[in-house]
């Protein structure tokens, strides 16, 4: 204990009293009524700090003197000081915590949010504290003995303060040291935010001197130093087992001397000091070969040692808080905290209270529930290769097993590692299994999806999930969806154009082209809309691949799995894996024809596509819904028809009657003939075309904003090496929206292809992901549908004047907002693909974008 | 939308006196405003000896959607009951009934001043309904006209010719023959164009039952389908609120893939049950026949001997804190409720509807504090792990594991057994070697449209013996129902047990000798403080048990 509560008694009327205080930390003021603690308190803390029994027995009772109000008070501090320190910010309590009591509950909270208690004991006489209460109208009654009653507990409790568990002790007696105290507030020893490095984290060496002088070299080190002035971090365990212990010693703690490195402890290092302190420890795991190791050195440097050990720091945040380096790994809520628990947990991790078939305990795989921010690297656990998991890495790649010496370069994220030269060591079980974070198919966490939940993207702010679509996402994913890890992107809605004014249209190319040409998108590809059923396609190059990037395990009895295709919802297209996989066979062939993996420097491909025809998925909904009307329509007309005709014949006034139903039958059958359109038979795969029409993401990139013709050049090619007519082109014209001949050739081109029967258009800005000028996201694309397609929509009569005028009062805004919003989760999602994050992540943008599917939106639109 | 009556005459009776019942003139064309559209009576033939009556009902299918409010919200009450495309312009559906019994009120009543004689006489009938919505098919629609006096000819219409593997829509071409009084004829359709009905489409005011119950007076309560016909229109009532209340979320997921919402959501409609309890009728039927006395001695539906045997086990166990994950409608949970040893009951299902129900059915609002104090009801998910499942004595999956598929069955195996981790997990499934012994069950079937499995015995051990191995647990199994000396038991249970665990005994701990001198850094609480962590709690209680 460095501040000693003895030093500044002497010190009384001398120069100022520095009270250190450090900057997370439970500040726990001590003294009687009338002693200052809350005009100390406002002077030194802000007023947001402080929280005071008297204010919170005014909460509750209304009146800060009722005593009988307490219980109820001090519940409400310890709450609202919790949940500051849950923040991780410095809290200050006032209240006069003259019994032991009330201090422990103190000690406690700060306990249990791992920050240090300290005590500031404001010793002032009797005299002074009753001549303050007197001046105050609310306390001019306070009994005299209530006063003495505080001194004396506080004088009692004065000795023991530091052995009921404050860390710091500052005791200032009389009011002039009260007066004369600073406060000076200190960071914590692991709080290095400021330090951005660059950083060479090291993994575990365990006296391989060889392999870390080899490591540090091809670092670029060069006897210690880096030339760019980068800074090597050590995440402990550089003792014990191997053969030079003293030689590693001796290069940290010169790197770490000279500034040019940062060490935390392992638990070795922390057994080897206790040894090293003289305390019995037993000689196992290799401390043995360490001790006989330093035999052979000096006394002194022996000393330098225990030094350096115990000057060792628990663990280190670093880089603005975008790193954390600990040695056993460190879970989020104790980053930057400082208690006996934490650094428990920094040195040895956590476990599960249960041992494995090898007598060693088992770890809890915190790093399984990791969701934080910051990267934590670590070592403790040899794995055998360092891999990312929830944005923690473990570096410890057993060196001194045979393994390797790893590296990891921060910010660059880019692992270096050196082969051990031999086995230094036999390990107690073999390396190669229980990675931390292994799979066995740990699914991710609902906490992840569940409840009401906000979704940070980089296109569109934070986006809101509202709890009752979180739960109809959850149901339809847990029913239905095929493995989180296989559906990193669910494609997002798309507004139709606005309504169309043109005699006998609902919609029309024209309201399109103008929207973009209003938000300064000059030119657009019209592409022709696919009536099928949308599809999601995730292909790898093999099954290897599929395995180690998206960890695809194939069910028992299966071939392995090269992928996935799934429907908006993410369900699996085919119930049968073999159909499944022998389309993503399909696909393969064709890239690999084509040559894109190579071009596009992967070894898979997302796709967005449409699966046709409609009948194959929709067949349910076209026999309940669609052909339903079809038929009741077509058996009602003849009969109706000709009871209009024999009633006109007999001379009863049925004239507009009758003129309306047959336009009515004639309705019904245009609408049976527009849904025949999209059904046609299919055996196996015989007759199913699959049509992409965008490359979402491929290894380490998002083709999001791909601009269309590229991305379209790219799937024609794939479409051209095709052999198996699985594939079908999505046909496009390009057009300016500045071009009067331009844009009637756009007119044209759709009149004449839904005059056909086709579904209708996209139309999408070729530079694909735009801004307006105020910097807002641009629809990625509106569909223009065709006037008899529509009659699947708005029923078959929708295109009757009187109906159609109806119809045109449609509201466009929330189905336009939904639509941006779930773009920019999937973009969201693409992104965190690309960039190697967590899963959680990326499940998290992709449950989003169903959840909102399940908002209110006039369906038809 | 659309129906004929029919009659034929003398000179002395003449087909037209139809009008006067109808309180419709022949020689006019008349229209009449409903709240759905325009209903139009007309007569293509009224002589002497022939007389055809049509009705005509316009229905307008734009305001029949935008009935309901909230702009760009899909107008009415419900997304998906609001389809433009919809078969009520079309089909014989529950609006023509409600127009017919509009136009036609006083001879629905049988009133007829002009010839009072007549309206109290049977006339000859024959009635044409061209595209009547029949669910439940031919069969039914003789079943509820014939024995009303009706000669019925039914014919299927086909979905689209185009499409003949298609089949038949669930629309039949309906003539009905008979000497009735044409009131009684006008109420048999009342009633029962509604019922035969598939009502998805429509909704229908509370007090609309009682016009229809008001419509059987005479001949409904002795209908051999009578259960059925009333039935229908209380399901019916009950599945709209439902739809309208509890699921709209689920209807627009559903729409999303072009698929319907039935399909997405089928936890509370167990038709393993009902195949089951059609199957225990089977049985109750035979062992009547042979043993003609006991018929009254019912066998116990599979589903209860189901959840005796858990709680069995559970009470075996000694497990008072319990799990019931995937507990659907909440018959288990409240069975539970009865046993004051279990202390702490959690039901958690996928299906917010399945726990809207349960919470129905337990009364849970209105149950007292301390027994509601037993019961937590959560939406949850086996797909994910959830650390508010933790630290439970037992785990129960009562058919559950078979209505996930076989890919995403480890993420549920480790979700219970490695990440909630209770100390006794109980697990029912089918022996899909039973299933021929269900005598409704097709060959080759399985029980239920939802089991993405079913498991023989063999299977069924294979899996719980690697998933114990795997997970630390032990396991035993036991039959549920009959076991059958050939094809064993309807139901498998299996019961795991979490191994005695060697626990470490103050676990991995720092000596207090770690004090350094390094001020902020040096734990002064050096034993590691009592951790709360489900593992230990878990320990804690598996050695207490």
């Amino acid at each position: 204990m460095t501040h000693q509560n003895e030093q500044g008694t002497g010190a009384a009327g001398g120069g100022p009293r520095i009270l250190g205080v450090t900057d997370l930390s439970l500040v726990v003021l001590v003294g009687a009524s009338g002693s200052g603690k809350s005009t100390f308190a406002r002077r030194h803390f802000r007023p947001t700090e402080i929280i005071s029994s008297d204010f919170c027995r005014g909460l509750v009772a209304d009146d800060e003197n009722d005593q009988s109000a307490s219980k109820d008070a001090f519940d409400v501090l310890h709450y609202i000081a919790g949940k500051r320190l849950a923040a991780g910010r410095l809290t200050v309590v006032d209240a006069t915590s003259v019994q032991q009591e009330s201090r422990k509950q103190l000690i406690q909270l700060a306990r249990q949010y791992d920050v240090l208690p300290i005590a500031i004991v404001l010793d002032v006489p009797e005299e002074v504290c009753a001549e303050r209460n007197a001046a105050r109208a609310d306390r001019a009654g306070m009994p005299r003995r209530v006063i003495q009653r505080h001194i004396r507990e506080l004088r009692r409790s004065l000795r023991h303060l530091e052995r009921e568990g404050f860390r710091k002790v500052y005791i200032l007696r009389g009011v002039e040291q009260v007066e004369a105290a600073q406060v000076v507030r200190e960071r914590r020893f692991n709080d290095l935010t400021h330090l951005t490095g660059p950083f060479d984290v090291i993994g575990d060496v365990h006296g391989c001197s060889s392999e870390l002088e080899a490591l540090l070299g091809k670092l670029g080190y060069v006897d210690g130093v880096h030339p760019e002035g980068r800074t090597a971090v050590f995440v402990g365990d550089l003792v014990d087992r191997g053969p030079d212990t003293p030689g590693v010693l001796r290069r940290v703690m010169s790197m770490t001397a000279s500034g040019n490195a940062l060490c935390v402890p392992g638990n070795h290092e922390n057994k080897l000091g206790r040894w090293l302190k003289g305390r019995k420890v037993q000689h196992t795991h290799g401390l043995a070969e360490t001790i006989e190791q330093l035999e052979g050195e000096s006394e002194e440097f022996r000393q330098q040692v225990a030094e350096f050990i115990d000057g060792l720091v628990s663990h280190y945040v670093l880089d603005g808080a975008r790193l954390v380096v600990s040695h056993a790994g460190l879970p989020e809520k104790y980053h930057g905290r400082t208690s006996g628990r934490v650094r428990s947990h920094a040195l040895y991790g956590d476990t599960t209270g249960e041992t494995d078939e090898f007598g060693l305990p088992v770890r809890y795989p915190w790093a399984e529930d990791y969701r934080g921010r910051a990267a934590v690297v670590y070592g403790h656990t040899p794995v055998p290769t360092a891999t990312w998991l929830n944005n923690t890495i473990c570096l410890d790649t057993g060196v001194v097993f045979g393994g390797k010496l790893t590296a990891l370069r921060w910010p660059e994220r880019e692992l270096v590692d050196v082969p051990a030269e031999k086995v230094w060591y036999e390990p107690a079980k073999p390396l190669a299994t229980e990675a931390p974070g292994g799979h066995e198919g740990r699914p991710l966490d609902l906490a992840d999806v569940h409840g009401r939940r906000v979704v940070e993207t980089r296109y569109a702010g934070r986006v809101s999930v509202r709890e009752e679509n979180a739960a109809a996402a959850l149901e339809v994913v847990s029913r239905f969806a095929v493995d989180p890890r296989l559906m990193p992107y669910l494609p997002p809605t798309m507004a139709p154009t606005a309504t169309s004014r043109v005699d006998g249209y609902l919609e029309h190319p024209a309201e399109a082209f103008a929207q973009y040409a209003a938000d300064g998108v000059g030119r657009v590809v019209c592409e022709e809309k696919h009536m099928g059923s949308r599809a999601v396609a995730l292909v790898c190059r093999d099954a290897d691949v599929a395995r180690e990037r998206f960890g695809a395990t194939a069910a028992t009895g299966e071939t392995g799995v090269t992928g996935s295709l799934y429907t908006r919802t993410g369900r699996p297209f085919f119930d049968d894996a073999a159909v499944t996989e022998e389309i993503l066979g399909r696909l393969r062939t064709a890239v690999t024809q084509a040559g894109l993996w190579e071009e596009l420097e992967t070894d898979w491909l997302l796709l967005d596509a449409e699966l046709m025809p409609w009948s194959l998925k929709a067949s349910g909904l076209l026999r309940t819904q669609y052909a339903a009307v079809g038929a009741a329509s077509g058996a009602v007309f003849p009969d109706a028809l000709a009871v209009l005709e024999a009633a006109a014949a007999r001379g009863a006034e049925v004239g507009d009657l009758l003129a309306r139903q047959r336009e009515r039958a004639a309705d019904a059958a245009a609408f049976t003939d527009a849904y025949r359109r999209y059904c046609w038979r299919t055996d196996g795969l015989e007759g199913v075309r699959l049509a992409p029409f965008q490359i979402l993401a491929v290894q380490g990139r998002s083709l999001a904003a791909l601009p269309h013709d590229e991305q379209l050049a790219l799937i024609d090619r794939m479409v051209e090496h095709d052999g198996s007519g699985l594939l079908g082109a999505t046909r496009r014209l390009f057009v300016d929206t500045g071009d009067p001949a331009s844009l009637q050739a756009g007119t044209d081109w759709w009149l004449e292809m839904t005059g056909r029967g086709g579904e209708g258009m996209v139309v999408k800005p070729v530079e694909a992901l735009v801004r307006d000028g105020q910097g807002r996201l641009v629809q990625p694309g509106v569909k223009c549908r065709g006037r008899e397609y529509l009659r699947i929509i708005y029923g078959p009569e929708y295109t009757r004047p009187d109906n159609l005028e109806r119809l045109r009062s449609r509201f466009l805004g929330h189905k336009r907002s939904l639509a941006l919003r779930e773009y920019a989760l999937g973009l969201e999602a693409l992104d965190r693909l690309a960039a190697g994050e967590p899963l959680w992540r990326v499940h998290e943008a992709v449950f989003a974008v169903l959840a909102l599917e399940s908002e209110p939106v006039d369906p038809r639109l | 939308m659309f129906l004929t009556i029919n009659t034929t005459g003398t000179p002395e009776r003449p087909a037209t006196d139809l009008g006067f019942l109808l309180h419709k003139h022949p020689d006019n064309v008349q229209a009449f405003s409903t709240s759905y559209g325009t209903a139009h009576v007309l007569y293509p033939e009224a002589s002497v000896w022939r007389c055809t009556a049509a009705l005509l009902l316009e229905v307008d299918p734009v305001a029949l959607v935008r009935r309901g409010k909230g702009k760009g919200r899909g107008g009415a009450p419900d997304a998906a009951l609001a389809q433009y495309v919809n078969d009520r312009p079309y089909a014989a559906s529950s609006l023509l009934a409600v127009a017919l019994s509009r136009v036609f009120s006083s001879a629905m009543k049988g009133r007829c001043a002009a010839r009072p004689e007549r309206a109290g006489q049977p006339l000859p009938l024959r009635i044409e309904v061209p595209a009547l919505p029949a669910r439940g098919g031919s069969e039914l629609v003789r079943a509820l006209f014939e024995p009303l006096g009706w000669t019925v000819t039914v014919d299927a219409v086909p979905l689209d010719e185009r499409f003949p593997e298609w089949g038949d829509s669930r629309y039949v071409r309906l003539v009905l023959e008979g000497e009735l009084r044409l009131a009684d004829a006008l109420r048999h359709l009342y009633v029962l164009l509604p019922v035969l009905d598939d009502a998805k489409h429509y909704w229908v005011a509370s007090d609309e039952v009682d016009k229809l119950l008001r419509a059987g007076d005479g001949w409904l309560a002795e209908h051999p389908e009578q259960r059925l016909i009333t039935s229908r229109y209380l399901s019916r009532r009950w599945s709209l609120t439902r739809a309208a209340m509890e699921r709209l979320e689920l209807v627009r997921l559903a729409e999303t893939d072009d698929s319907e919402v039935e399909e997405i959501d089928n936890a509370v409609e167990e038709i393993d049950d009902a195949v089951e309890a059609s199957a225990a009728d089977a049985v109750d039927k035979s062992t009547a026949a042979s043993d003609d006395a006991e018929g009254s001695d019912r066998p116990v539906p599979l589903a209860v001997q189901r959840r005796q045997a858990i709680l069995e086990a559970l009470r075996e166990a000694g497990a008072s804190r319990v799990l019931d994950l995937g507990c659907g409608q909440g018959q288990l949970v409240q069975e539970m409720l009865k046993d004051s040893r279990f202390r702490e009951i959690v039901g958690v299902d996928v299906s917010m509807r399945a726990l809207t129900t349960a919470a129905r059915r337990l009364k849970l609002e209105r149950m007292g504090e301390r027994q509601a104090e037993r019961v937590t009801l959560l939406q949850g998910s086996l797909a994910y792990t959830d650390t508010r499942l933790k630290g439970y004595d037992a785990a129960v999956l009562c058919e559950v594991v078979e209505h996930v598929d076989l890919a995403r069955l480890p993420a549920l195996e480790y979700a219970v057994f490695g990440s909630a981790r209770p100390g006794t997990v109980l697990v029912t499934t089918p022996n899909a070697e039973y299933n021929v012994r269900w005598e409704t069950l097709p060959a080759g079937h399985v029980r239920h449209g939802d089991h993405r499995f079913e498991w023989t015995r063999e299977e069924f051990r294979g899996w719980a013996g690697r998933v114990a191995e795997r997970h630390g647990y032990e396991v035993e199994f036991a039959p549920v129902g009959p076991d059958d000396p050939e094809v064993g038991p309807p139901t498998q249970m299996a019961t795991f047990r979490l191994k005695t665990l060697k626990t470490l005994k103050s676990s991995k701990t720092l000596k207090s000798s770690t004090t350094s001198e390094t001020g902020a850094e040096s734990p002064k609480n050096t034993a590691r403080p009592a951790e709360d962590t489900p593992q230990d709690a878990d320990a804690k209680e598996a050695n207490a048990a």
